[in-house]
């Protein structure tokens, strides 16, 4: 423990060995985005169709603050543990371990953030301006992709990108269950008292989830149409639950 | 060997650990408050002053958002070469992390003051400390309180991670089922944190009704 320094983190980061192979920092970044990308892909999937059908129909204040409060109840690292030991006992050993059981965690784990903002997303788009939509001879469906979906976009990109973040530091975790990933050195040091690759570890993470933050910022900026975006730009910092705190959260 | 072959759950084996269950839960409650209690110690002064200096608003956000963004294990972990292998780490990253959220809902509530009251409270002869102890931290205690069950129940549940790099709450049930593949043990961890987390919520929000007696009139009165 006390025998760490700056000098030994940089040793272990120029190290090649550290930087090949299967056990590599390549394959653990790639073991590690892979499983984060197809998370928030399967939970947009299933969140955003939810949250659009939600949002038009204007019923969704109850689901949308449920989401949110369940999202933020429920400790991560239990649902990953849980969902693990479930699997264990329903499937085959080989499929219980790692992938599965995290992309699993990671699914359910993204779906909140993004349900919630959609919908509150799409019903804060003003019902007088919906209503002149339809009276101009906007079908139900025009109604959504031309004006509730640009209107909501900026949090919808801000729920997706909650997401993101919120899984990028769950599948740290996942290296417990043995679904590699950045994790994997940090268990793996803690494991074996070596701080030096447990802090290296910990770094790698860190940057991942900073470069997730701007990455997904960047793409917010890209899709949000002109006219949509937030003009004051300290929106930009949007709390774990997605919405903000002062707004309707169970109050 | 408990593994796949037992029931999901053990009732026996859960009302043998009754002890456990207390000890573990009050050192949960403990390693809550703490963060929060130094969140909001921190938050109060920055989110006034950010308030009234409005250029240093931006960068204490973006500070509180920086610290917001690194995941709680790793953040445990960079701590540790300073701290040691315990769970002071777990606590001080904890703290970081109530920031953002205290932060934003004490400046966005004594923003939420209406000019009026403030300029009637001025017109008074009240001082400017005056007025915001007296009118506008008042007057904002909705949205730091909301600010406030955010962070407890947020703190509840990454209080389970702490478990991974020190003993104590209920995380310990966690790792200590996960190290055996026992799920009575990993379920009793995860249900108590989640019920400590809605207990939070209820008692927090029944403290900020006690203390903020006017809106429970005006919620009053809009129901009937």
């Amino acid at each position: 423990m006390n025998n760490f320094t700056i000098g030994h983190l940089i040793q272990w980061f120029t190290n090649s060995a550290h930087w090949s192979g299967a056990g590599g920092i390549p394959s653990r970044v790639f073991e590690h985005v892979l499983i984060s990308v197809e998370s928030v892909a399967v939970a947009a999937a299933i969140a955003l169709p939810i949250g659009f059908y939600v949002g038009h129909r204007r019923r969704g204040e109850f689901i949308a603050v449920t989401a949110a409060n369940v999202g933020r109840a429920v400790p991560s690292f239990a649902l990953l543990v849980l969902v693990f030991t479930i699997m264990l006992r329903l499937l085959p050993a080989n499929l219980a371990y790692g992938f599965g059981p995290g992309l699993v965690t990671l699914t359910l784990l993204g779906i909140p953030p993004i349900l919630t903002n959609t919908i509150v997303g799409i019903q804060g788009v003003d019902a007088d301006t919906v209503e002149a939509a339809r009276g101009v001879g906007f079908r139900e469906r025009e109604v959504l992709t031309r004006l509730e979906l640009p209107l909501a976009m900026p949090l919808i990109m801000g729920g997706l990108r909650t997401a993101a973040l919120q899984i990028v530091a769950t599948a740290t975790l996942i290296a417990l269950i043995g679904g590699g990933g950045l994790g994997t050195y940090i268990v793996g040091g803690i494991a074996q008292s070596d701080t030096v690759q447990t802090v290296a570890g910990a770094a790698l993470v860190a940057l991942l989830a900073l470069f997730t933050e701007f990455g997904m910022a960047f793409i917010e900026r890209t899709v949000t149409p002109r006219h949509a975006r937030p003009k004051r730009r300290w929106r930009r910092v949007q709390p774990a639950e997605g919405i903000s705190p002062a707004m309707p959260l169970g109050v | 060997m408990r593994v796949i072959a037992d029931p999901f759950i053990q009732w026996s084996w859960i009302f043998a650990h009754g002890h456990e269950m207390w000890t573990y839960t009050a050192q949960h409650l403990v390693l809550t408050v703490v963060p929060v209690a130094a969140g909001i110690a921190i938050s109060l002064p920055l989110g006034i002053i950010a308030q009234r200096h409005r250029r240093l608003y931006n960068p204490v956000i973006w500070v509180a958002g920086f610290l917001y963004t690194i995941p709680s294990l790793a953040l445990f972990v960079l701590l540790i070469p300073l701290t040691g292998l315990n769970l002071l780490p777990v606590e001080i990253a904890l703290t970081s992390y109530t920031l953002l959220i205290l932060i934003r809902n004490i400046v966005t509530g004594i923003d939420g003051a209406p000019a009026e009251v403030v300029d009637a409270a001025t017109g008074m002869g009240l001082t400017r400390g005056q007025i915001l102890w007296r009118v506008q931290i008042p007057l904002a205690l909705p949205a730091i309180m909301a600010g406030v069950r955010v962070a407890t129940v947020s703190t509840i549940g990454l209080v389970t991670v702490g478990a991974i790099i020190g003993r104590g709450g209920l995380g310990q049930f966690i790792t200590d089922g996960l190290q055996i593949l026992f799920t009575t043990e990993i379920l009793l961890g995860a249900v108590l944190s989640v019920l400590l987390a809605v207990v939070a919520e209820a008692g927090l929000l029944g403290l900020q009704r006690f203390i903020t007696p006017w809106t429970r009139k005006a919620l009053a009165g809009a129901s009937s």
